[in-house]
């Protein structure tokens, strides 16, 4: 039975379809990429993985709890076994990072202050971070951010890990750093991995399946291999990064004509 | 015709839904608030009641004080200078002491929390919910209420009736002071008057009012926080919001319990 389910996902914002009839399963211990371009609906997607909104229609089931129906208290039970780092990482300003990492462990735990200082001490050397506790999330490098944020993701030592643009804003090196932290901890912790991102080589280095969205529509779900000799012309437009039409030169040529003659006339 | 009637039913159902977000969120936050109270709830939690206490009572010392000061003397010299003509100056006693006590002490500390606090916490809560830490705060199964506005309530509940109580003291020595210059009234004399003039229920009321005060600042501004939409720009908006929704709505309820006490308390 996959740990996550989606059926027939329908979202809109507004009488504005984003996502239209989505289904996917996602499988114990794999790495999901859930691929697309700005605006695919792939954020959007996320935050019904993670209950913080209803849908139209369908259903997310989550550890089998239809997490789309569920009642606030079934929904914060599922929720302890997600893990999640955001995309500007979401750390609090005025708790110190250590502090950042114990809080969910303080809340949810009846442990020792003493064991609670430990766990946070492992989940912090795990991520790079073991010297850093004591600095303020404001005082870290965006790269550091992330990884703090993937330390806090994994306070209560999750199944579902999930990952919102982990590598965006980051430079090259730092985000290979990052891809392989990812990979690491999958191997460490045998977690559930869901990534959302539009970085192809991080995509292609973490990933077990690739689901590439666009326009709220799955195009294509896959193994990396699969995604890769896909012919599915939107997959190869985003593989080989091929402008829309309207970004081409003679569109846009055209554009400036009309433009210089509504101007003349 | 049908236009403008559109447009008072419209505004009319998002009055309603604004009434009615604020009277849930403050169940929320009570049925919340026993994680944040000292010994027997979360004590992560009670820290942070403390802080927002110094936040929202320490801090806010110095300016509570002196605008209460400012306003005794302001109090004092209008009334004398009617009463003067009277030969009734000594009643600026009963005035300054009544009027704070029952009036001026709440409503001016609830005008400068408002703008202080009220503000800050719009400012903070908008700001997470822009950096998505308010999602972060669910996802990890904490309720943003619970966790970031019962703390905030909880300090506003103990801390405004605290700086009334400061700002009724500073307002009445300031009328002491006004006085001793004015007619060189001992200033002995002077406190024996104000506590022959002030009775319990005066101070029983001006509690009162600080109470409701709090409740009205804490979930107003905690609800422009929770309810801004899109990237900081909206963030200012709230803050506006909260600081003129809060004063606004402090004033009406003081008229209204002004009102039920001058009707309901035998004179």
């Amino acid at each position: 039975m996959p740990i996550i389910s989606i059926r027939d996902l329908v979202v809109e914002y507004d009488g504005r379809r984003v996502l239209d009839g989505l289904s996917l399963d996602i499988e114990h211990g794999e790495t999901m990429v859930l691929l697309g371009g700005s605006g695919s609906g792939k954020s959007t997607l996320l935050r019904q993985i993670l209950g913080l909104e209803r849908p139209k229609a369908g259903s997310v089931f989550v550890k089998g709890v239809d997490i789309s129906r569920s009642s606030a208290a079934e929904l914060k039970k599922v929720r302890r076994s997600i893990g999640v780092a955001f995309q500007s990482a979401a750390l609090f300003n005025s708790l110190s990072v250590e502090d950042n990492v114990a809080l969910t462990l303080r809340e949810h735990t009846k442990l020792a202050p003493s064991i609670i200082e430990l766990m946070v001490w492992m989940k912090l050397a795990v991520v790079g971070l073991a010297e850093f506790g004591k600095l303020h999330p404001q005082e870290l490098s965006g790269g550091m951010k992330k990884r703090a944020a993937v330390a806090r993701a994994l306070a209560l030592s999750p199944e579902i890990l999930v990952l919102d643009e982990p590598s965006a804003g980051l430079d090259p090196i730092v985000a290979a750093d990052l891809d392989e932290l990812i990979v690491l901890l999958k191997e460490v912790f045998q977690v559930t991995v869901i990534v959302v991102t539009h970085e192809l080589p991080s995509a292609f280095r973490i990933a077990d399946r690739i689901a590439m969205l666009y326009k709220g529509s799955f195009r294509a779900v896959g193994t990396k291999d699969e995604i890769r000799g896909s012919q599915d012309p939107r997959v190869r437009q985003f593989l080989d990064r091929i402008p829309d039409e309207m970004a081409k030169a003679p569109a846009v040529a055209a554009y400036f004509g009309k433009y210089l003659q509504a101007q003349e006339a | 015709m049908a236009n403008v009637l559109e447009e008072v039913g419209k505004s009319t159902l998002d009055h309603l839904d604004y009434v009615g977000s604020v009277n849930i969120q403050w169940w929320t936050t009570l049925r919340a608030m026993g994680n944040a109270l000292p010994f027997v709830g979360n004590r992560y939690r009670w820290k942070e009641s403390v802080r927002q206490m110094l936040q929202i009572g320490v801090d806010a010392l110095p300016m509570v004080s002196l605008m209460a000061i400012c306003t005794g003397f302001i109090l004092a010299m209008q009334g004398a200078s009617e009463l003067r003509r009277f030969g009734a100056i000594n009643y600026v006693i009963d005035l300054v002491a009544v009027g704070f006590t029952r009036e001026l002490g709440p409503l001016l500390t609830a005008i400068a929390v408002s703008g202080r606090s009220g503000s800050a916490f719009a400012a903070e809560i908008g700001t997470m919910k822009v950096t998505e830490e308010l999602d972060s705060l669910r996802v990890m199964a904490l309720e943003p209420i619970e966790f970031v506005l019962a703390p905030k309530y909880l300090a506003a509940l103990i801390t405004v009736p605290c700086l009334s109580i400061v700002s009724n003291v500073c307002g009445i020595l300031a009328g002491g002071l006004f006085m001793f210059f004015s007619t060189h009234l001992s200033p002995m004399l002077y406190m024996h008057e104000v506590f022959e003039s002030i009775q319990l229920r005066d101070v029983i009321t001006g509690l009162i009012k600080s109470v409701a005060f709090a409740t009205i600042i804490a979930q107003v501004s905690c609800l422009e926080g929770f309810r801004v939409r899109g990237g900081p720009d909206s963030v200012g908006r709230s803050t506006t919001s909260a600081v003129v929704k809060s004063t606004f709505l402090v004033i009406v309820s003081d008229a209204v319990f002004t009102a039920i006490f001058y009707f309901t308390v035998k004179h």
